[in-house]
C-alpha cells in the first residue's frame, strides 16, 4: 500500500514529542476523518531551531508528519512558510490518491504553529491554535448518514431511514 | 515467511480436503451439468450431490431450495432486489438494520432511488436489533425484512428467531445475511422462520468466489442474473462446477465438525479476552459478551489509530482487520461501530481479531505480545494519550 519512504517513516518517525516551552503550537484534524496532528516549535534567529511532532492518524499521517518535521527543522521561517502538501507529497515519493488529504493536514500543522508564533510575538491572542476539520466531501462523493449508511441529502440534520440525529457532523 | 492470520472474517485458508476434491474435479473435466447427454448428467450428479450436502448443513426442507451463487454479495443482492421487484406490486416498504454489510445497504439504496421506503432499526450498546422494533416497524406496505445473522464487525449474533415468529404472523419475507454465521455456529433455517438466508463458501473452509441462497419453497422472489434455467430457474448461467463441488465437501465437514471447531474457536477466543487485559488498557470489547461469533472479537482501542496498529502488526507477520475510516477506504468511520454508540475517536482504533480451525494457542500469545508493543509505541505518538511513558 505505502512506499519504502512512506514505510520508513512510518516505522521510525522523526521528532516524535511535544516541546514543553514551545514558541509555536499549531494544531489540525478531527476525529470524524481519523487524524489529528499537532506541532510544536522552538524558534531562534528566525529559525525552526527544534520541532516534535504528535499524531492520532493511519500510516500516512504518522509518515506525513515525520517528514514535514524532518524537513522543516532548521528552515529559516521565511523557507518554511512555503513548504505545501505537495512538497511533503513529493518527499515521500508519492502517497495514494485516498490518503493525500493526510498531507494538507501536515502542511497545515506547520504553518498554524508558524502562525502561533507570530500571533505571540504581536501580541494577538487567537483562541486555541486548533483548526478542526469540518466534514468534508473528499474526491465528490454523496453524502451518507454515518449510522445506517443510507444516502442522505446534503446538510440534512435527521435521517427519515434510521430516525438519527445528525446535527454534530452537518 | 508465515503470516498468522487472525483475519479469518476477510480469508479462510481451503481445508486439504477441499482442496483434493476441487482439484480432482479439475482434472476430471466435469461437462455442463445442465447437458441432457451422460457427461451432462454426470455433472448434474455431482452438483446435487454438493447441493444436498449444503441443504443438510441448514436443514432445509429440500435441497431444491439451495441456489448457488458467486457468494454472499450476489446472494445479498438478489434476496432483496429480487423480492422488492417480484413484490413491488403489493408493497414498497422495507426494514432493515443500521448495521448490515455494504451488499445489504447498497442494494437498498439502489432501490430507494427507484421509490421503495426503507426503515432501518436501531441496535442497542451491545450492537443487537429489538424484535418489538421490527413488529412496530412493519405496515401494510411492507414487503421484506432484512436482518443479518451475525456481523462482520463486531461478530454480535441478531436475535432473528424471535424476528422470524413476528415475520411469519405478519406475512413478510424475512432474509438474514449470514455470511459470516453459516458453517461457524448450527444453523437451522426452520428454527429460524427465514424465508432467505445468504452465504459464502469461504467461512467455512471452501473457496472463495461461491456462495449461495437458502430460498424457502414458495417465496415470491426474482432473479438476479437472467438467462438460462439453472438453479431451478432462479440462477441463471453455468455453475460454478470445481468451486461448488469444494462447497459441498467444506459444508459436510462443516456439519461433521462442528462441535469440534467451536470448542476450539471458542478457547482462542477465551484466552484473548482473558490475556488481553494483561497486555493492553484503556479499550472496548464491541463484540457482545453473550450473543456472538465463536471466532471473531472486535475491541477499540483508545488514543490510536487502526491501520497503523495493523500496519505495524503486519511488520509482525500478523494479519488482522481494522475499521478505521482511513483503512476502509471510505474515509468515514464504520457505520456499525457508530451506531453501538462508539465516539469517532474510538472507533477509529478499532481492530477486529478472527480466527479458525488452522490458529493455535500460540498465534494468540504472539499476538497479544506483538499488540503490546504496537499499542505503547502508537500511544508515546499520539497527542490524545496523557499517560507518557518516560523516554
Amino acid at each position: 500500500m505505502y512506499n519504502k519512504t512512506v514505510m520508513d517513516h512510518f516505522r521510525n518517525p522523526r521528532n516524535v514529542g511535544v516541546l514543553e516551552d514551545a514558541d509555536g503550537v499549531g494544531e489540525v484534524g478531527n476525529p470524524l476523518c481519523g487524524d489529528i496532528m499537532t506541532i510544536y516549535l522552538k524558534i531562534k534567529d528566525e529559525r525552526i531551531a527544534d520541532i516534535k511532532f504528535q499524531t492520532f492518524g493511519c500510516g500516512s499521517a504518522i509518515a506525513v508528519s515525520s517528514m514535514i518535521t524532518e524537513i522543516a527543522k532548521g528552515k529559516s521561517l521565511a523557507d518554511a512558510k512555503q513548504l505545501t502538501n505537495k512538497d511533503v507529497a513529493k518527499a515521500l515519493e508519492g502517497l495514494p490518491k485516498n490518503k493525500l488529504h493526510c498531507s494538507n493536514l501536515g502542511a497545515d500543522a506547520l504553518q498554524l504553529a508558524i502562525q502561533n508564533y507570530e500571533d505571540k510575538l504581536a501580541g494577538v491572542t487567537r483562541p486555541e491554535p486548533i483548526r478542526k476539520e469540518k466534514h468534508e466531501h473528499s474526491h465528490g462523493e454523496k453524502c451518507y448518514c454515518p449510522y445506517c449508511d443510507i444516502e442522505i441529502q446534503e446538510g440534512i440534520t435527521f435521517c427519515d431511514a434510521c430516525q438519527s440525529s445528525l446535527e454534530e457532523e452537518h | 515467511m508465515k503470516v498468522v492470520n487472525l483475519d479469518h472474517i476477510s480469508a479462510k485458508p481451503l481445508l486439504p480436503e477441499v482442496k483434493t476434491v476441487m482439484i480432482e474435479a479439475i482434472e476430471k473435466d466435469y461437462h455442463n451439468p445442465a447437458s441432457q447427454h451422460k457427461s451432462g448428467e454426470e455433472a448434474a450428479a455431482v452438483l446435487q450431490k454438493a447441493r444436498e450436502a449444503v441443504a443438510g448443513l441448514l436443514n432445509c426442507s429440500t435441497p431444491k431450495e439451495i441456489v448457488f451463487t458467486s457468494g454472499g454479495t450476489e446472494s445479498a443482492n438478489h434476496a432483496i432486489k429480487g423480492v422488492a421487484m417480484a413484490n413491488e406490486d403489493k408493497g414498497k416498504h422495507i426494514i432493515t438494520s443500521n448495521i448490515e454489510h455494504n451488499a445489504v445497504i447498497r442494494s437498498l439504496r439502489r432501490l430507494k432511488a427507484s421509490g421503495f421506503v426503507v426503515t432501518s432499526l436501531p441496535v442497542d450498546s451491545g450492537g443487537r436489533v429489538n424484535p418489538k422494533d421490527v413488529a412496530e416497524a412493519i405496515t401494510k406496505d411492507t414487503i421484506l425484512v432484512s436482518i443479518m445473522h451475525s456481523n462482520n464487525e463486531t461478530g454480535t449474533i441478531q436475535p432473528i428467531a424471535e424476528i422470524g415468529e413476528i415475520t411469519r404472523k405478519k406475512k413478510v419475507i424475512l432474509h438474514s445475511d449470514a455470511v459470516d454465521s453459516v458453517g461457524v455456529v448450527p444453523l437451522d433455517v426452520q428454527k429460524l422462520g427465514v424465508d432467505l438466508l445468504s452465504f459464502a463458501s469461504n467461512t467455512f473452509y471452501g473457496p472463495v468466489g461461491v456462495g449461495g441462497l437458502f430460498i424457502r419453497r414458495g417465496t415470491r422472489i426474482f432473479p438476479l442474473l437472467e438467462g438460462g434455467v439453472q438453479e431451478n430457474n432462479k440462477r441463471g448461467g453455468a455453475e460454478n462446477l470445481v468451486g461448488i463441488i469444494g462447497t459441498g465437501k467444506a459444508a459436510q465437514l462443516a456439519l461433521r465438525d462442528m462441535d469440534k471447531r467451536l470448542i476450539h474457536v471458542r478457547a482462542l477466543k477465551d484466552k484473548l479476552l482473558t490475556e488481553m487485559p494483561n497486555v493492553i488498557d484503556e479499550y472496548i470489547i464491541n463484540t457482545h459478551p453473550d450473543y456472538s461469533l465463536p471466532n471473531l472479537l472486535s475491541i477499540s482501542i483508545k488514543y490510536i489509530e487502526g491501520e497503523s496498529v495493523m500496519l505495524m502488526l503486519d511488520d509482525n507477520d500478523i494479519a488482522v482487520s481494522t475499521r478505521s475510516a482511513c483503512a476502509t477506504g471510505s474515509l468515514r468511520a464504520s457505520h456499525v461501530l457508530l451506531s453501538l454508540g462508539l465516539s469517532h475517536a474510538d472507533a477509529q482504533g478499532t481492530l477486529v481479531i478472527s480466527f479458525g480451525i488452522d490458529n493455535t494457542e500460540a498465534d494468540i500469545v504472539t499476538f497479544l505480545k506483538a499488540l503490546k508493543n504496537v499499542v505503547k509505541t502508537l500511544r508515546d505518538i499520539s497527542p490524545l494519550y496523557q499517560n507518557k511513558s518516560p523516554l
